[in-house]
C-alpha cells in the first residue's frame, strides 16, 4: 500500500452532508436534499474501498498497516500534555468502517422511502450524516480522546434521532434518558482516560501496548481498575448491564435509526473499544472476567425480557442487548475476533430485522404490536421472505451469518478455563430463547389469519426493499467467510492467536449443540404460537409471577426511579432548589441588590433635575475652595500663623 | 498724563472683576429664562477675562491675553450650541422656565 489514503475524507463527506441539509436543506427541493444525503455517504463508503482494496489487493502489503494519519496542525499542546488528532486504519478499524458506511449506506437508501411523508425530511438525513461522521471518527480514532470525540458525538446523534419526534412527549424523553444513562457511562471512559494519561503519560492505543509489553510489571491493580472504568463507558453505550435501560426507549426514534444507531453500529461501539483497548484487558484477567459476567447476564436477562414483549420494535431491542452481551462474552474470554466477527454478522440481521420491521410498521399504518398483525406473509412477499432470512441467522440455523459468529464466541467460552462450561451454557439458554421469541415475533406477524380486519397492508416501495434483499444476502452469505480466516486477518490488530481448532470433534458437538436448541426454540415457538396459540396465555397464567415479572421488564426501571432518580430530583429541588440556588445564592443576590437600590435612594437626592440647585452647588463648593485658600493667608496677614505645611506656604 | 494705566491701581480692576463674575453667579441662581442664565454664564466668562487681562498687564506676561482670546473663542462656540439649544427646547416645550426643564427626557 502505498500513498496518501486520505482517511479524514471518510468522517468529512458526510460532515458537508449535514453542514448542506442542516443548514439549508429546509429551503432546498426535496430530490436534491436526497441526493446530498445519499451521496455523502457513498462517496465515504467509496473512499474506504478503494482503502481496503489496497489491504486486499494482489500484492499488498498488509504489513504497512496501520495506517496513520495525523492532522499537521497538531491538536492539544499543553505543558507535558501533547496528544495529536491522529486517524490509524488497521484490520480492525477496516471491518468496523466497511460495517458502518456499507450498512448505513443502505439505511440511507432505506430512509428515502421510509420517511419520504415525514415533515422534516432534511432535518433527519442532516442528523444521519452527522451520525455517520461522529461513528467514522470514533473508528478510525488513533488515541482515546479523538475516540471520545466521536463516542460524544454518536451519542449527541442518537438523542437527535431518537427525539425525532420531538412533539411526542414520550420520545423526547427517551432522548433525555438515552443521553442522561450515556453520561454515567462516559464519566467512566473519562476516568478510565484520566488514569491512563496519569499512569502512561499518552492517550495513543500504540503507545499504551508498547509500554504495557516492555514492563510485565503491569499487572492487575492500577490497569484492573482502569478497564473497569473503560468497561463501564461500553456498558453505557452498547446497552448492557447495569445501564441498558436507555436502548429499548430508544425505540421511540424512527425505525431506520433503530436499525442504524442502536441496532448495527453505534451501540457496538463499546464491544469496538474493548476491542481495541484489548491490551489492557489482556493484562487484567479479573477486567476480563467482569466483562465476560457481563455479557453473559446481559444476554440471558435481555433475552428473557425479549420473550414477552408485545412491541414488535421492543423485542428487537432486546435482542439487540442480549446479541451485544454476547459480544461481551466474546470478548471476556478474550475472544476479540470472534466478538468483532458477531459484530459484523449482527450489523447484518440485525439491520434487517430493524428495516424489515419498519416496512412492516410502514405496511400496517404505523402499528406495532404484534398482537394486531398476522398473517403478513402473503400480503408482504418480499419482506416477508427477507425478514425470514434475518430470523434463521440470528437463531443460529447454519449456513446462515449468525451460526458461524455465534458458535465462534460459544467455542470460545467453552475451552475459556474455569467458569468457561458455566459461560458457555449461559449462552446456550440465551441461543434457546433468542429462537423462541423470533420465532415468537415471525409467527406473530407473518403467519396465522389477520387478527385486525381494519389493516390494509401494502408492500413498500422499493427503495426500502432493495435493503432488505442486500441485507439478507449479507446475512445469509455474511459468515462464510468462517472465523479462522476472519480471525487471521485480524489477529495483527487484535494481537490474538487464531484459535486453532485441534479439537473438531468438541467443535462440532458443541455446533450441534447450539442447533439443536434453536431448533428445539423453533418447535416451541410452532407450538405456542401457531399450533396452540390459546397455550401461549395459559402459559402466562399458570405461572402469573414470573410472567408479570418478565413482562415488567423486572422493575429495573422502577428500581432505578425509587433507588436513583427519586433521591436525585429530591436532592435538587429541595437541597439544590431551595436551600442552595433560592437561599444561598438568591440571598446573595437580594443583599447585594438591597445594597445597590438603599445606596441610589440616598445618592439620588443630589440628583434633582433642577439646574438651579446644580448650579448653586458648584458656587458654594467653589466659595469653599476660595476661601480654604485664602484663609490662612488672611490670618497671616492678620498675623496668626497656622501649621500648615502641606500647604506649601 | 497717562491717568489709566499708571494712576488706577490693580485692585480696582480686580474688584470690578469680582463684581461681575459676582453679578454672573447670581443672575445664574436666580433667573427662571434660560436666555438670561445664558447671558449671567457670558458674563461670568467675560469677568474672569478681565481679571487674566488685569494680571497679563500687570505683570508683563502675554500667556494670560492668549488664554483670554481661547476663552472668547470658547464662548462664542459655547453661544452657538447653546443657543441652538435653547431652540430646541423651545421648540419642544414652548417654554424657557428652567424650573420646567428638569428631564432629560422630553
Amino acid at each position: 500500500m502505498n500513498g496518501n489514503l486520505h482517511l479524514w475524507l471518510i468522517p468529512l463527506l458526510p460532515f458537508a452532508g449535514f453542514l448542506l441539509n442542516g443548514l439549508i436543506g429546509a429551503r432546498l427541493p426535496k430530490w436534491l436534499v436526497t441526493t446530498i444525503a445519499l451521496v455523502t455517504p457513498l462517496a465515504g463508503f467509496a473512499v474506504v474501498l478503494s482503502a481496503a482494496r489496497g489491504i486486499f489487493g494482489v500484492g499488498a502489503a498488509a504489513g504497512s498497516l496501520p495506517y496513520i494519519e495525523t492532522c499537521p496542525m497538531g491538536w492539544i499542546n499543553v505543558g507535558m500534555l501533547h496528544i495529536d488528532f491522529s486517524f490509524v486504519l488497521d484490520q480492525l478499524s477496516l471491518v468496523m468502517l466497511l460495517v458502518i458506511t456499507g450498512v448505513g449506506f443502505l439505511i440511507h437508501i432505506y430512509s428515502v422511502g421510509y420517511m419520504a411523508h415525514e415533515e422534516g425530511y432534511a432535518r433527519y438525513f442532516s442528523f444521519l450524516n452527522l451520525f455517520l461522521f461522529f461513528m467514522t471518527v470514533l473508528v478510525l480514532a488513533g488515541n482515546a480522546l479523538v475516540m471520545f470525540v466521536g463516542w460524544e458525538g454518536v451519542g449527541l446523534a442518537s438523542y437527535l434521532l431518537i427525539g425525532f419526534y420531538f412533539r411526542k412527549d414520550s420520545a423526547a424523553n427517551a432522548g433525555k434518558k438515552a443521553f442522561i444513562v450515556n453520561r454515567i457511562g462516559d464519566f467512566g471512559f473519562l476516568i478510565g482516560m484520566f488514569l491512563l494519561l496519569a499512569n502512561f503519560g499518552t492517550l495513543t492505543f500504540s503507545e499504551i501496548a508498547t509500554k504495557l509489553g516492555q514492563d510485565s510489571g503491569w499487572q492487575g491493580g492500577v490497569v484492573t481498575v482502569i478497564a473497569l472504568c473503560l468497561l463501564l463507558g461500553a456498558t453505557g453505550k452498547s446497552a448492557q448491564l447495569p445501564l441498558y435501560i436507555w436502548l429499548p426507549d430508544a425505540m421511540e426514534g424512527p425505525t431506520p435509526v433503530s436499525a442504524l444507531i442502536h441496532a448495527a453500529t453505534m451501540v457496538t461501539a463499546g464491544v469496538y473499544m474493548i476491542a481495541r483497548t484489548h491490551v489492557l484487558f489482556d493484562h487484567s484477567p479479573f477486567a476480563l472476567g467482569v466483562v465476560a459476567i457481563v455479557g453473559a447476564a446481559t444476554a440471558l436477562f435481555a433475552a428473557t425480557i425479549g420473550l414477552v414483549q408485545n412491541d414488535i420494535k421492543r423485542v428487537l431491542a432486546y435482542s439487540t442487548i442480549s446479541q451485544l452481551g454476547y459480544m461481551f462474552l466474546g470478548c471476556g474470554v478474550a475472544a476479540y475476533s470472534a466478538a468483532i466477527f458477531h459484530l459484523m454478522t449482527h450489523a447484518f440481521f440485525k439491520a434487517l430485522l430493524f428495516l424489515a420491521a419498519g416496512s412492516v410498521i410502514h405496511a400496517v399504518g404505523g402499528e406495532q404490536d404484534m398482537r394486531k398483525m398476522g398473517g403478513l406473509r402473503k400480503k408482504l412477499p418480499v419482506t416477508f421472505w427477507t425478514m425470514t432470512a434475518a430470523v434463521f441467522a440470528i437463531a443460529g440455523f447454519p449456513p446462515l451469518a449468525a451460526f458461524f459468529s455465534k458458535d465462534a464466541i460459544l467455542y470460545s467460552a467453552y475451552l475459556h478455563g474455569t467458569g468457561g462450561m458455566v459461560l458457555w451454557f449461559v449462552g446456550l439458554v440465551t441461543a434457546l430463547l433468542t429462537a423462541l421469541y423470533m420465532f415468537r415475533l415471525w409467527y406473530l406477524t407473518f403467519m396465522g389469519e389477520a387478527r385486525s380486519p381494519e389493516i390494509h397492508p401494502h408492500e413498500s416501495p422499493w427503495s426500502m426493499l432493495g435493503p432488505l434483499v442486500i441485507l439478507a444476502l449479507l446475512s445469509i452469505g455474511g459468515g462464510w467467510i468462517g472465523i479462522e480466516r476472519f480471525a487471521a486477518f485480524l489477529a495483527p490488530a487484535t494481537g490474538q492467536r487464531v484459535a486453532e481448532s485441534n479439537t473438531p470433534h468438541l467443535e462440532l458437538i458443541l455446533s450441534g449443540a447450539a442447533v439443536a436448541v434453536a431448533l428445539l426454540g423453533w418447535l416451541i415457538a410452532d407450538r405456542l404460537y401457531r399450533q396452540k396459540p390459546a397455550q401461549a396465555a395459559q402459559l402466562a397464567e399458570a405461572a402469573p409471577g414470573a410472567y408479570k415479572l418478565l413482562a415488567n421488564k423486572y422493575y429495573v426501571d422502577e428500581m432505578y426511579g425509587a433507588t436513583v432518580v427519586k433521591p436525585l430530583l429530591g436532592f435538587s429541588r429541595y437541597v439544590l432548589g431551595w436551600v442552595v440556588d433560592a437561599g444561598l445564592l438568591g440571598g446573595l443576590a437580594w443583599l447585594l441588590g438591597g445594597v445597590a437600590v438603599f445606596a441610589g435612594a440616598i445618592l439620588q437626592r443630589w440628583q434633582s433635575g433642577n439646574l438651579r440647585s446644580y448650579a448653586a452647588w458648584l458656587a458654594a463648593g467653589a466659595a469653599a475652595v476660595l476661601l480654604f485658600m485664602t484663609v490662612p493667608t488672611l490670618l497671616g496677614a492678620a498675623g496668626i500663623t497656622l501649621n500648615l505645611h502641606w500647604m506649601g506656604h | 498724563m497717562n491717568f489709566l494705566s499708571q494712576e488706577v491701581p490693580i485692585s480696582w480692576y480686580l474688584l470690578l472683576s469680582a463684581v461681575l463674575f459676582s453679578l454672573g453667579v447670581i443672575g445664574f441662581l436666580i433667573k427662571r429664562n434660560l436666555i438670561t442664565v445664558f447671558m449671567s454664564i457670558e458674563l461670568m466668562l467675560n469677568a474672569v477675562n478681565l481679571s487674566f487681562v488685569t494680571f497679563a498687564h500687570e505683570w508683563h506676561a502675554v500667556k494670560g491675553q492668549i488664554f483670554v482670546f481661547f476663552v472668547m473663542m470658547v464662548a462664542a462656540a459655547e453661544a452657538a450650541v447653546g443657543l441652538a439649544i435653547i431652540i430646541a427646547v423651545f421648540r419642544a416645550r414652548a417654554t424657557l422656565a428652567v424650573d420646567r426643564i428638569d428631564l432629560m427626557k422630553l
